[in-house]
């Protein structure tokens, strides 16, 4: 199955990857050899089965509503790339 | 010293054969002198090492410490450690340092076990090689020319090469598995929910999950204990009591009835492996075991169903690293689009970046019931396949991997040739089973794995089983060349 | 041609949680940037979600307040998408198995009539951080606090059953009335606590096709909402009548400056790539536990509309305007029970304190002028120690801090004279004073007397500085006045 240029570059942009040139064309030979794997599926029949998004049949515990967080700015924005005034900078997002 | 098994060690620190102290130097030695070569260790934190080992002989000398209390390991560098780097293999995350321990770690501490480091893997697990790693690849101790496996090269190179007794792992498609089959040794992944996930970074939510690597299954029984925890921070995390799996270590296997998949052994599957893998399965039915052929009809589908969800589920799992609040962000961003598409297009590898790619198609609009819902379906009809011949038998066994170590470069051109070396160890992960792999032989000169696969929660026998076969067997006491003396 | 306004709402509501929906962190309003963002809030590595609870009874609560189907079982889902306030690159949101679903609402229109606004469904999500363009940084950054990423919101998705911005506005105050009447939201919407999304779009009148329709984003003012949906309309009919069709776009609308503008362009129209989210497990709810809920809920709105007619015998106009908002309607009642006048207290409330509060934009949680103090008010105008003019000269100093209205008149000596004898005297005074006008008044037809009235009591209120009791002087005055007959 194969997956045309197109394409690529609308999921490098849905998934904030850039995707030069000179390699789209390997990238697509690539993603298009996984296709063909997984294309495999379509020839199962699966009417009527569940589908299943986890393992095991367990429910979601409920926590209660206390705080248990402590403040650790410091210790996170330690580690930051750019921070000033307790912000995280990132290049200015223009509507 | 290195040639002891934890088990072994234990007894010594308990008798004072000798002190952490320098069990842990002399480990910390052997990474110095034995690992430039393997590459199995990317960040050693001798100093932390040196200190917790002092206070675990402390605590010894009190008296009443915990098993693992001074017992050097390895953490595999996906395991958040505060204050340690911790990278996944990348260099995303080449910079970042956690003000966090994930549980796992926590729990190691708490028992007094020393870490010597982190070890290498294929970037944020994904690969079956260890030729992703942002560090440089692993070489198998057995064949330098040749693969430790993946994405847990590092443990399972570190522990075969004995640089440490012991470590820690991570397995989504058979990451413990597979490079403890290439490697020569032991390690189990355990149920789903059985390890908690929190702390360890996620690559596939659904199937990621944490487990041990040792040479052998006491010694993994040993880990497990440690490892396995309820934790209210990890929501799929199962609130079930932890046996002591060094408890049951020794029933006999009279009557075990073991389910021989015949899907596991058709074409493409090395001959050198399947003698192996025989000859093991014919040593516990001389033992009393009973072996059924059974079968799993939908075995041919996990691979494909495996490469929809794990690179889906990755997809949305790796979109947090964005350069904003950790990790790598590019020089000198244009604006917030830049930013994003830079810092992530130089700060993931190839495959990573690949894996995003195809998850995020598999989950786009029009795309989305052909490939992921169909997936999650195909993946209840794969545990179906189990529970269905779990009713007929108590474990089942088969090779871990197609073929034995390949070399460098071998798979690296064909992804889809890498993703089969999965074949046999997605499936478990799909059902979110438990699955083992210890060493039953060698193929060409390198080692060969048996896989175990138990029903939910059956770690206990699963470990029994395989430490019964390594009470008739020493497959898993040979040591590569120049490692054990 | 004429045409007709197919309205949605999209309303978001903060919950009035202590902590995050997904974490512990705290969600006290007005902290210090990223003080209240914990590393699951901050998506780091590794970290997990775990659920609330009181979010999820406070959805429930919802739900049955407006008597909708619960979803027993409810699930998560991911959206995708990347932006600076959203870190994880996906905000976890419930898509195929909201935890309410369909409800009714009813609303009151100005003309006396009602209309039911059906709910498509409510369900639970978190909130995004914010970003700041300005401050004390260079201005090619935004600054990103994520004190407010995780708090649990419930987005309330209403049919398209409004037809004009009245109506819109109407169902945006009942909703408003409804979660803070149930406790789940302070309802302070300067601070963000309630959002809206409005979905509009216009057709020839009688026709059966919907037109294309636009969404405009993120209005927190009654006031805004309208403007902005009467603007659109305009705009949508101009468009449309000068042969044009209308764009399916996001838009966005400045209160201040009265702009609306579309948002960034659609081309690459999001696709959010949702699917269940591996962290978290299927919410199940039993049926005790919502018996309980709707035990235990607090009262309505409507029920409380009903009661106030029954209680304190208002008319269903006032009982609405009253109990409509939580708040309001706790703020009449601790009036009528200071001052034991209903309908006193109801006028002060619904008139002079809320035209004063909307005015300067404050809210009656914090009004200036507390409840006990309007009560006090109320009871001197009742027991007839102050006229109602001198009232709103009360009511000022009270608003300006100066006490109560009891310390109000006692510091300006404005207490109403209602002693007959001195009244009596004053009226006298007044008239020998003004014998010509006395005379001018006997010398008046009778039909044409009472016009002449007035200005005599101008004359007694100005000597009495205003103090007199206008209803007593007005009875002596006759009297007197018919004695010279």
């Amino acid at each position: 199955m194969n997956i045309e240029r197109q394409e690529i570059e609308k999921l490098a942009t849905l998934a904030r990857i850039a995707i030069d040139d000179s390699t789209i064309n390997e990238v697509s030979q690539r993603l298009s050899s996984v296709l063909d794997l997984v294309d495999q599926l379509q020839a199962v029949n699966t009417e009527g089965v569940e589908a299943m998004s986890h393992p095991m049949q367990a429910t979601q515990r409920l926590r209660e509503d206390e705080v248990t967080e402590i403040n650790q700015r410091e210790a996170f924005q330690a580690i930051a790339p750019e921070t000033e005034d307790g912000l995280f900078l990132v290049p200015k997002v223009i509507e | 010293m290195h040639n002891l098994t934890i088990a072994e060690l234990i007894k010594g620190l308990q008798s004072k054969e000798f002190s952490s102290v320098e069990l842990t130097q002399h480990f910390l030695n052997r990474i110095g002198s034995l690992n430039p070569a393997y590459n199995a260790v990317i960040t050693v934190t001798a100093e932390q090492a040196l200190k917790a080992a002092a206070e675990a002989d402390m605590r010894l000398a009190a008296g009443n410490a915990p098993a693992l209390c001074g017992v050097p390991i390895l953490h595999k560098d996906i395991f958040c450690t505060n204050g340690v780097r911790t990278s996944c293999g990348s260099k995303m995350l080449d910079n970042f340092i956690p003000p966090y321990n994930a549980t796992v770690v926590e729990n190691f501490e708490q028992a007094g076990a020393v870490v010597l480091g982190k070890t290498n893997m294929d970037e944020f697990a994904m690969g079956s090689s260890n030729e992703t790693s942002f560090y440089g690849p692993v070489k198998n101790p057995w064949a330098t020319d040749c693969v430790p496996g993946g994405s847990s090269g590092g443990s399972a190179a570190a522990v075969a090469a004995r640089l440490a007794p012991g470590a820690t792992a991570t397995d989504t498609g058979g990451s413990i598995r597979q490079p403890a089959a290439l490697c020569g040794i032991s390690g189990i992944k355990p149920t789903y929910g059985r390890v908690s996930r929190w702390g360890m970074v996620a690559f596939a939510s659904s199937l990621d999950q944490g487990g041990p690597m040792a040479r052998t299954a006491e010694d993994c029984a040993l880990l497990l204990n440690c490892m396995a925890s309820y934790d209210d921070k990890d929501s799929t995390c199962i609130d079930r009591e932890v046996p002591d799996y060094t408890a049951t270590l020794d029933g006999s296997v009279k009557g075990l009835r073991i389910g021989v998949p015949k899907e596991y052994f058709s074409e493409g599957l090395d001959a050198g492996i399947e003698k192996a893998v025989r000859a093991a399965l014919a040593n516990l039915e001389a033992q009393g075991a009973e072996l059924v052929e059974i079968s799993l009809p939908n075995s041919g589908l996990s691979v494909p169903a495996y490469y929809v969800i794990a690179p889906a589920e990755a997809s949305a799992n790796l979109s947090r690293f964005d350069g904003s609040r950790y990790g790598y962000r590019c020089e000198g961003p244009k604006d917030l689009q830049d930013m994003y598409s830079r810092s992530r297009s130089e700060g993931f590898g190839k495959e990573v970046q690949r894996r995003i790619l195809i998850g995020t198609y598999c989950l786009s609009a029009g795309y989305y019931d052909a490939y992921y819902g169909k997936a999650q379906q195909v993946r209840k009809l794969i545990q179906q396949d189990f529970d269905r011949a779990f009713e007929s038998v108590d474990l089942i066994m088969g090779p871990t991997c197609p073929s034995p170590a390949f070399k460098f470069g071998a798979k690296s051109d064909d992804p889809v040739a890498m993703y089969l070396e999965d074949i046999y160890t997605v499936a478990t992960n799909l059902a979110g089973l438990p699955g083992m792999s210890i060493p039953c032989g060698m193929a060409d000169n390198k080692p060969v794995g048996l896989q175990i696969i138990g029903t939910y929660f059956d770690e206990a026998r699963m470990l029994n089983v395989a430490h019964q076969y390594q009470q008739a067997t020493d497959w898993h006491d040979l040591a590569p060349e120049g490692v054990a003396s | 041609m004429s045409w007709d306004t197919v309205i949605g709402l999209e309303i978001h509501v903060q919950l009035a949680t202590k902590t995050k929906i997904f974490s512990g962190a705290s969600t006290a309003y007005g902290a210090e940037p990223n003080t209240q963002a914990c590393a699951i809030d901050l998506a780091m590595p590794g970290t997990l979600p775990v659920l609330n609870k009181q979010a999820v009874n406070y959805a429930i609560m919802f739900g049955l307040a407006i008597d909708a189907e619960i979803g027993q079982v409810s699930a998560f889902e991911r959206k995708n998408y990347f932006y600076p306030d959203s870190p994880k690159g996906y905000q976890t949101t419930q898509l195929e198995r909201p935890i309410v679903g369909r409800g009714n609402v009813e609303i009151q229109l100005a003309d006396g009539s009602s209309k039911n606004v059906r709910i498509h469904h409510a369900h639970l999500e978190e909130d995004a951080g914010k970003s700041l363009h300005e401050g004390n940084f260079n201005s090619n950054f935004s600054g990103i606090d994520l004190n407010r990423a995780g708090t649990p919101l419930i987005e309330i998705v209403s049919e398209p059953d409004m037809c004009n911005a009245e109506e819109a506005v109407a169902f945006a105050r009942k909703i408003h009335g409804i979660v803070t009447s149930l406790g789940i939201c302070d309802g302070e919407m300067s601070q963000g606590s309630m959002r809206f999304d409005v979905n509009v779009s216009v057709k020839p009148s009688g026709s059966e096709t919907l037109g294309i329709r636009t969404e405009t984003k993120n209005l927190n003012s009654y006031k805004f909402m309208e403007e902005a949906i009467k603007r659109e309309v305009e705009r949508q009919i101009d468009v449309i009548e000068d042969g044009g069709t209308i764009a399916q776009e996001t838009r966005l609308y400045n209160g201040d400056t009265k702009v609306a503008r579309s948002m960034r362009s659609k081309e690459e129209a999001n696709d959010y790539r949702y699917f269940p989210c591996p962290d978290l497990l299927p919410v199940v709810v039993s049926d005790e536990e919502v018996a309980e809920l709707r035990r235990n809920l607090p009262e309505l709105p409507d029920a409380r509309q009903a009661r106030f007619v029954e209680q304190y015998s208002l008319s269903d106009y006032d009982a609405g305007i009253l109990s409509s908002d939580a708040a309001m309607a706790k703020y009449f009642e601790a009036v009528t029970s200071a001052c034991n006048n209903a309908k006193l207290a109801a006028n002060w409330t619904m008139g002079e304190l809320s035209a004063r509060l909307n005015n300067e934009d404050i809210s009656i949680a914090n009004s200036p002028v507390s409840a006990e103090q309007l009560g006090g008010l109320v009871t001197r105008i009742a027991d007839n120690s102050i006229s109602g003019k001198m009232a709103k000269e009360v009511f000022e100093g009270i608003w300006a801090g100066e006490g109560s209205a009891d310390d109000i008149i006692e510091a300006r000596g404005l207490k109403q004279v209602s002693d007959s004898g001195a009244l009596e005297q004053m009226v006298a005074d007044v008239l020998t004073a003004n014998q010509a006008m006395v005379d001018d008044y006997i010398s008046t037809d009778e039909a044409k007397r009472k016009k002449k009235l007035g200005g005599f009591m101008g004359k007694i209120m100005q000597a009495s500085k205003g103090q007199a009791n206008p209803q007593q002087v007005n009875q002596i005055l006759a009297q007197k006045l018919n004695d010279l007959l």
